[in-house]
């Protein structure tokens, strides 16, 4: 299957947005080569700041550009956006809500070999609980394009949670991407897969073995985190009966919660959390790391029957 | 305006601003005053004299900027929001209760004329920066004027800021260090000390002027002089934590105390009459 990795996808929309948008600043802490963000400083010298390892004050310097008018995307390793500069996303961007879009890269596990310093687990937990924070996973080549295009135009602040790792183009190429809308794939009555991020291939492959086996899982592919597609999911609960998450992430307080919550109001069904269990991982290739943590195609299988034998 | 009555006009609204700074802060019962009343001939100079502002127009593109990034001066900065006209004068006494638009700490979202919510320190400067390279990417001639304090100087980001303005060329970001030598827990020469200031500034390649903050000729000049400079300036301003109330000067317990009411009308007696 075609493949591209997720930065690149995300450089070229880069470019592309800058040619639309004069408004449109890129800003990196030294890591634009592998971020991609290059590809914009590359083209838009005088709308590209590579302020060095200094991802507090990148983080800073966004929301003063944004109070000016401007459309900044801050780039770095998803870890530091949230955490090193998490303070100041918190107090001088979501506070004041400033239309500062942050590129957050290197999302998950997918900085595989340079181990549990660069994983980023926790990131999607710490900014969803930040009011006027928006939250956006992609899962896709096409889709980070389109995210990239459609978190530009929206005013407000956006952590787009992106990733260093190839992913193949698993979504129609005309699939629409609406902000706080999940994305029905695949029909099915007996439970629901609710999938963000690079784990969407290996849930469509886990739903490919139930099918096998009888069982018709509905697919719900959610690169909206927050706000979470309450009207999907609540349908989705309500035919299903029972519902299970797929996140490369800590099992707890991303996707997974953000559904329990959603779900636990309106439509309590039987759940099962497939994702990084509450443990720092190891040094690996990426792929190998994902099997071994807990988002192997098995795991999600195995999550798949847990669910349906607590299913009334 | 001779440049005498000027500077006379200037050091009445310093003090006129010190006595709402106490007045505030003794009716909210909350607050930071020695950092407020350090401050005060600086913020009156820019307020009332250096910076192209509009209270009609609080969100003129164009005006120029004032981030205290030592937020919670903000009682200073409120202070002098009202006396200019941003808001009246009355909601100075809803200063951090429930309902008013006026936090604890700056709030761009709620207060006129508040260009910069600040506070967690270290932040504002950064923001400084971010406003200084939008102006000059779009071309406006606006400056941004950032007030630091001396403690705040112990934060990293200052730091990391000072290296990129630099390299970034931005003229028109001026700090101005509130230099009162006082932090939270005691003098910032045993808690953490930062001389030798100018020598770090200037090994940042910044060019300092050294000023009494408190001499409202000698802020003035610097203000104009910072302007005038086609290169990064700081601005330090040797003040004294407290300034204006005796039992308050160079005291760390005054850092975020208020006053009792005896202690209210002392302060209010050493500042001297009101305008009413």
């Amino acid at each position: 299957m075609k493949a591209k990795a997720l930065r690149d996808a995300f450089g070229e929309a880069l470019v592309e947005l800058g040619r639309e948008n004069e408004d449109v600043v890129v800003l990196d802490a030294d890591v634009a080569g592998s971020t991609r963000t290059k590809m914009f400083g590359d083209v838009y010298p005088d709308r590209f700041f590579n302020v060095g390892i200094a991802e507090a004050n990148m983080m800073n310097i966004a929301a003063g550009l944004a109070a000016c008018g401007k459309i900044p995307f801050v780039s770095t390793f998803s870890f530091l956006a949230c955490l090193r500069a998490g303070d100041q996303l918190r107090t001088s961007i979501a506070y004041p809500r400033l239309n500062v879009k942050v590129g957050a890269g290197y999302g998950g596990l997918s900085d595989s070999f340079d181990g549990p310093t660069h994983h980023s687990l926790c990131d999607i937990a710490v900014v969803r609980s930040m009011p006027n924070m928006t939250v956006v996973v992609v899962s896709d080549p096409n889709q980070t394009k389109k995210a990239v295009k459609v978190v530009a135009a929206y005013d407000g602040p956006v952590y787009l949670r992106l990733s260093r790792a190839e992913v193949p183009y698993v979504l129609p190429e005309d699939a629409p991407f609406v902000l706080g809308k999940g994305n029905l794939l695949r029909e099915g009555s007996d439970l629901t897969l609710v999938v963000a991020g690079v784990p969407l291939a290996r849930t469509l492959e886990a739903a490919d073995r139930l099918a096998k086996e009888g069982l018709q899982a509905r697919v719900i592919e959610m690169p909206t985190i927050k706000p979470i597609d309450r009207e999907i999911l609540v349908q989705a609960a309500r035919e299903t009966g029972a519902v299970v998450t797929i996140e490369e992430h800590n099992i707890m307080g991303g996707l997974g919660s953000a559904v329990a919550e959603a779900l636990a109001q309106e439509a309590p069904v039987p759940m099962e959390f497939v994702g990084i269990k509450d443990t720092f991982c190891e040094s690996g290739p990426y792929d190998a790391l994902l099997d071994r943590y807990g988002l192997s195609v098995d795991d999600i299988v195995a999550a798949a029957k847990a669910v349906l034998g607590r299913k009334s | 305006m001779s440049s005498q009555e000027l500077i006379q006009d200037l050091k009445e609204r310093a003090r006129q601003l010190r006595r709402d700074v106490v007045e505030m802060v003794y009716r909210a019962q909350s607050g930071h005053l020695g950092g407020s009343l350090s401050a005060a001939e600086i913020v009156a100079a820019l307020y009332f004299h250096q910076m192209r502002i509009d209270p009609q127009n609080p969100q003129d593109p164009n005006r120029d900027r004032f981030i205290p990034s030592k937020g919670h001066a903000a009682p200073i900065l409120y202070a002098a929001l009202a006396a200019r006209g941003f808001f009246p004068r009355e909601d100075l006494w809803t200063l951090r209760q429930v309902g008013s638009h006026l936090q604890g700490h700056p709030d761009m979202r709620k207060t006129p004329g508040v260009d910069m919510t600040s506070g967690s320190l270290g932040q504002g400067f950064a923001a400084g920066l971010g406003m200084a390279l939008a102006g000059k990417l779009n071309g406006q001639d606006y400056q941004v004027y950032c007030l630091l304090g001396d403690g705040e100087l112990n934060e990293g980001e200052i730091w990391e800021t000072a290296m990129a303005a630099v390299h970034f060329k931005a003229h028109n970001l001026i700090p101005i260090v509130d230099f009162n030598k006082v932090q939270l827990d005691g003098p910032v020469s045993e808690i953490m000390p930062i001389e030798p200031l100018r020598a770090k500034w200037e090994a940042f390649n910044w060019h300092v002027l050294e000023i009494d903050g408190h001499d409202m000729n000698q802020v003035v000049e610097a203000l104009a002089e910072a302007r005038r400079l086609d290169r990064c300036v700081v601005i330090i301003a040797h003040t004294v934590k407290g300034k204006g109330v005796s039992f308050m000067e160079n005291r760390h317990q005054w850092h975020g105390q208020p006053p009792n009411e005896e202690q209210y009308r002392r302060a209010m007696e050493e500042l001297g009459g009101g305008q009413e």
